[in-house]
């Protein structure tokens, strides 16, 4: 490790490192724009400048930029020098020529990385007194607004849009004073990670158009450290209340899992926890089939008295927590209990649990992930299904340019360098897929299969690998592709539901364990606790179909909606057998309408539980506010349901972490589940770790709207968290972390105070456990591969999943609902010709079972007799994958009005402040 | 997806079969199709005068390059237009040897004339006058480009022979 000299204080650093890292890594606040940890430098703001001298007797020196000077041994700087400071004070002072003095109405006020850095140079006065610079603002969609006129020029967002997540559609224009960074015209951002640009941002040129309309300061918001329930990968998040409202989702650093990013699904996908459609009383259904709220007690009560020495049966979900899913087990026994996954994806998901625990390749997290050298993807379109992966898998195809770097000596932070040097080199990245993903931009090879036919082609693979003979020259290619990496990546998933492509992912990552040892597998699943589901899946356990034919006399679900699990035909057969039917959920849904008595559930931003993502990491999220109304976490009212019945063992369990404890002790499984986060009884240094920050304002009056008297602050009896100011938010475990803040940091920027070195992970270590260790035993099984027999004029229905709209909660929210649009059915170019209809028209899709009429959308490339169609829409619940249908054109079809943009919204609405196009 | 890439597979045919065998013809120069965007842009302005976003959206469709992308390289360079101008450009240089030999004056005398600043064309769509950092002939300040044409050591004189006396009233 290299020792330098920072204003005469010896430190030692780390080799590599440039000085910027090594001064922060010091703790010494160095001002910065451009630089990013995860986007290396650039030098183009000129902000971290520092004095850098020969040796010493060099009193005079000469001005260096930190983030472009690697460390040395024995270099000698000065942070503090007369002329550093000035340099940089007059860099902020240039920025502030053209920078508006707009923050008290902007929405990055009070978490500004420019205010932060204006104030730590010194600038105060401004001394230009010219005019300043004014913009078009461009309309980028229902989530990002864009205020031009603040932008700094560092040129972030364009790195992060364009080379960190590999958007097409933002980019710089224009040079010098007049820089602009927008689209090349309005329009929605397409990228599904375009959220990020608010975070970074150092200023507010991209803001969370959401939370603008219902904003709050950063320092009045009250957060917990959550986990993001929008699929399986368990991103962390820092969601934020005031008013009883989710007002926004930041994104919280995990080191292993999502780093500094997250989906847009992710970061504006909460809205539901706010929605109109949510439950907020016990209701039992009255004779003319409305509901009568009811009081807790009486619903309590109710429960109670139907399920006592009933024959009682019980649907879980993979979108509750293992904490309820354990509860809900135990009300009932193994014997009446279904995880609540359709009976496919069962299936499916008690072969992934088997594989996870014995498969000999490296299930990876995220960070794992980033390493690969060389990806096969298999039937998955990872950036719908599991998006943040996908974000990951684009920065693994860059090693091969870190590669190159490497043999030039060049550090891996020189991004516009590496970048140069590689140019359109990448990591092997091959896609076999039955249609486009969204990925196929930075793939080697994109082969375009049906699903039984990915199977074969994976079959192939093995056999190459085997050294069999195989005719199938690609498949002898994607074999030397894999075999000659050193960290090759299998990815495969359940969003296709055919076990054989999986299967075969499996026998391709082994087969490549059996010679090296690092070939890793990452098998993408559908829902937020899918894992935790499947490792909760009794083996006794009833199928859906057998639950239903067994009619027992009462039925628990919960948060479930089961029309998304079982067919039409199922649904109606459950209704009518006469089962009292009690449900538990969030929002209004198919399920609740046809019970006979609903539990209003308290969302994941209300309430406590740990998830299990698709790398078997456990993660607890804690309650960022108190449910309103009569809201309870679905653990607490099975609490209360064990309580009433006098159930043997939950009766027994008095609070969330005896139940964490009791799931630890009877499932091998689950044995470290306590170990996701720290319980009820941590304190550090005597307090809670606090939910609002040390600046919360008007905690006393806030509510005097409603109540003049000054409340008393809500007591948190079940976590480690508390409904307060006072505490330390600092250097805890890194599970207990609500959000980031520094002195004069008060920007996300502050993070690097959190992380025990840059990039790396935080002080209080790396948050969850994971809980399935491999035994390495191999869980490769043979292959049996079953065809699909093609019949003429048919064509073979495949799940394209979305990132809005596929999911079931999100898309309850307003601007998801708008970027979700309507069901949709994915034809190729010549079906399309054939048929005779564009994107935007109709089509009758009809199957055995049904028929749904649906909008056409046109794909780039496609396999023979594949169609696609949209999984998780309503209007798609009863296709089923891997089914053959029939298309015609749809008669009477009204062609959508294409999406308004805002400056036909100028032509139709004079009201200003609507939109963006006031500012126009 | 696929919505813009429907409308978008035949943009490039808002290019004239010529300019797309003269862009065509760069194209075999370069070892990347974005490579050839700065002459791409310069014919495509050579035939018509200015860039058009249509134009940009067929010219970026042809060098598979993103319409963010070749906007950037486009709005960066001054001398491609984005908006239309007069038939011939006046690129009046206002750099050090101009201004010491006087062009200020000579700007405030042209402008009166066509009645028209920086960054306006005059009503008949004659000219369009434009500010230009040096155009290489110091020796001979001040100077300006009218279309092709360099004119040198200009003076009243020059002003009053080549747009005539009369002052036009600058445009509303």
């Amino acid at each position: 490790m290299p020792t330098i000299f920072i204003d005469g204080q010896e430190l030692e650093v780390n080799e590599g490192e440039n000085v910027l890292e090594a001064c922060l890594n010091a703790g010494l606040d160095l001002p910065y724009f451009c630089w990013h940890p995860a986007m290396g430098s650039i030098g183009s703001c000129r902000q971290c400048a520092l004095v850098q001298y020969q040796n010493e007797e060099d009193s005079r020196g000469r001005i260096i930029m930190g983030c472009m000077t690697p460390v040395t041994e024995g270099a000698r700087f000065s942070l503090n020098a007369q002329n550093a400071t000035q340099f940089r004070e007059a860099v902020v002072e240039s920025l502030m020529l053209n920078h508006p003095h707009d923050c008290p109405v902007c929405a990055e006020g009070g978490e500004c990385h420019l205010q932060d850095m204006t104030v730590m140079v010194g600038h105060r006065d401004r001394r230009y007194t010219g005019k300043k610079n004014t913009y078009r603002n461009q309309y980028l969609g229902p989530l990002i607004h864009h205020e031009m006129n603040r932008c700094i020029t560092c040129y972030r967002c364009e790195r992060y849009y364009k080379d960190y997540a590999g958007g097409k559609d933002l980019g710089a224009q224009a040079s010098h004073d007049h820089l602009y960074f927008g689209r090349h015209e309005e329009g929605l951002l397409e990228s599904e990670f375009s959220g990020n640009l608010v975070e970074v941002c150092p200023t507010g040129v991209f803001t969370d158009k959401p939370f603008l309309k219902q904003y709050s300061r950063k320092w009045d918001l009250q957060s917990a450290p959550s986990i993001c329930t929008g699929c399986a990968v368990g991103c962390n998040i820092a969601p934020g209340e005031r008013y009883g409202k989710l007002k926004r989702v930041h994104n919280r650093y995990n080191h292993e899992v999502n780093g500094y990013f997250l989906c847009d699904r992710g970061r504006f996908g909460s809205g539901y926890v706010n929605s109109d459609s949510r439950l907020d009383y016990a209701g039992i259904k009255a004779a003319d089939g409305s509901f009568m709220a009811v009081p807790q007690q009486q619903a309590l009560d109710t429960v109670a008295d139907w399920i006592k020495g009933k024959n009682v049966a019980a649907i879980g979900s993979p979108r509750a927590s293992v904490e309820a899913n354990y509860l809900l087990r135990e009300l009932v026994g193994d014997k009446q209990f279904n995880a609540g996954f359709s009976d496919s994806e069962a299936q499916l998901m008690a072969a992934i649990r088997q594989i996870l625990k014995t498969t000999k390749a490296l299930n990876p997290s995220i960070k794992h992930i980033e390493s690969a050298d060389a990806i096969l993807i298999l039937g998955e379109d990872v950036t719908n299904t599991a998006p943040r992966v996908a974000l990951a898998l684009r920065q693994a195809i860059r090693n091969k340019s870190y590669q190159l770097a490497e043999q030039m000596g060049l550090p891996k932070w020189q991004d516009a360098a590496v970048r140069n040097l590689a140019q359109d080199q990448r990591s092997p990245m091959i896609i076999v897929s039955a249609m486009d993903t969204r990925l196929d931009d930075v793939a080697s090879h994109c082969l375009s299969m049906a699903p039984d036919k990915i199977a074969e082609f994976g079959v192939a693979i093995v056999e190459a690998m085997a050294g069999e003979s195989t005719s199938n020259k690609q498949a002898i290619k994607v074999a030397e592709i894999l075999q000659s990496a050193k960290n090759p990546l299998i990815v495969s998933g359940a969003s296709m539901q055919h076990w054989d492509i999986v299967n075969c992912a499996v026998a391709i990552a082994e087969s490549l364990c059996s010679k090296k040892t690092s070939a890793m597998l990452s098998l993408c699943v559908n829902e937020a606790n899918s894992i935790g589901s499947a490792l909760l899946m009794p083996e006794e356990g009833p199928s859906l179909a057998q639950l239903i034919d067994n009619s027992p006399e009462v039925l628990l679900v919960m948060e479930n909606d089961l029309e998304r699990r079982l067919t039409k035909q199922q649904m109606q057969q459950l209704m009518a057998d006469g089962t009292q039917v009690i449900s538990m959920d969030i929002l209004e849904n198919a399920t609740l309408g046809a019970s006979d008595l609903v539990l209003p559930v308290a969302s994941y931003a209300e309430s406590q539980g740990t998830l299990v993502n698709m790398e078997g990491r456990a993660q607890r999220h804690f309650p960022v506010f108190e449910p309103s109304a009569e809201r309870l976490s679905s653990w607490q009212w099975l609490l209360k349901i064990g309580a009433a019945i006098g159930h043997k063992k939950i009766s027994k369990l008095q609070d969330f972490d005896q139940v964490v404890a009791a799931c630890a002790k009877s499932h091998a499984d689950f044995a470290e589940l306590t170990k996701a986060a720290p319980d009820n009884s941590f304190r550090d240094r005597g307090l809670k770790i606090p939910r609002q920050t040390h600046r919360y304002s008007g905690r006393t009056a806030m509510n005097a709207g409603v109540n003049v008297h000054e409340p008393q602050q809500p007591h948190d009896n079940e976590s480690p968290l508390a409904y307060s100011m006072e505490g330390l938010n600092r250097d805890q475990p890194a599970s207990l972390t609500p959000y980031v803040w520094s002195p004069g940091w008060n920007s996300n920027q502050s993070l690097q105070k959190f992380q025990a070195e840059v990039d790396g992970p935080l002080k209080g270590g790396t948050a969850g456990q994971r809980l399935i260790a491999s035994t390495g035993k191999g869980a490769t099984k043979k292959a049996t591969l079953a065809a699909v027999e093609m019949r003429a004029k048919h064509w073979q229905l495949v799940p394209m999943h979305r990132v809005h709209g596929s999911d079931e909660l999100s898309v309850h929210t307003d601007e998801i609902a708008q970027l979700a649009g309507i069901g949709f059915v994915a034809l190729g170019v010549a079906v399309a010709e054939k048929l005779g209809v564009t994107e935007g028209d109709g089509v009758v899709v009809a199957t055995a079972d049904t028929e749904v009429r649906l909008e056409v959308c046109i794909l780039s490339r496609v396999a023979k007799n594949c169609i696609g169609y949209s999984a998780g829409y309503k209007e798609t619940l009863a296709l089923e994958a891997g089914s053959l249908a029939t298309l015609s054109v749809a008669e009477n079809w009204q062609r959508r009005q294409p999406q308004m943009i805002a400056t036909d919204k100028v032509a139709t609405s004079p009201v200003i402040g609507e939109g963006d196009s006031a500012h126009v | 997806m696929s919505k813009k890439q429907i409308i978008q597979s035949d943009m490039s045919s808002l290019l004239s079969a010529e300019e797309i065998a003269e862009i065509d013809a760069e194209l075999a120069h370069v070892p990347y199709k974005s490579g050839a965007a700065i002459d791409a842009l310069k014919i495509v302005q050579a035939k018509r005068g200015w860039v058009s976003d249509e134009c940009l959206r067929g010219i970026a469709r042809h060098l598979e390059m993103s319409d963010e992308e070749l906007e950037g390289v486009a709005t960066f360079y001054n001398l491609i237009y984005r908006r239309p101008v007069g038939e011939k450009v006046i690129l009046f240089c206002d750099s050090v040897s101009c201004w010491i030999s006087g062009c200020d004056d000579i700007k405030t005398a042209i402008s009166q004339r066509l009645g028209i600043d920086y960054g306006e064309t005059t009503s008949d769509n004659s000219y369009t006058l434009l500010p230009v950092p040096c155009l290489g002939a110091c020796d001979r300040a001040p100077v300006m480009m009218i279309g092709d044409e360099l004119v040198t050591h200009i003076d009243d004189e020059k002003v009053t022979a080549l747009f005539g006396k009369a002052i036009r009233r600058a445009e509303e």
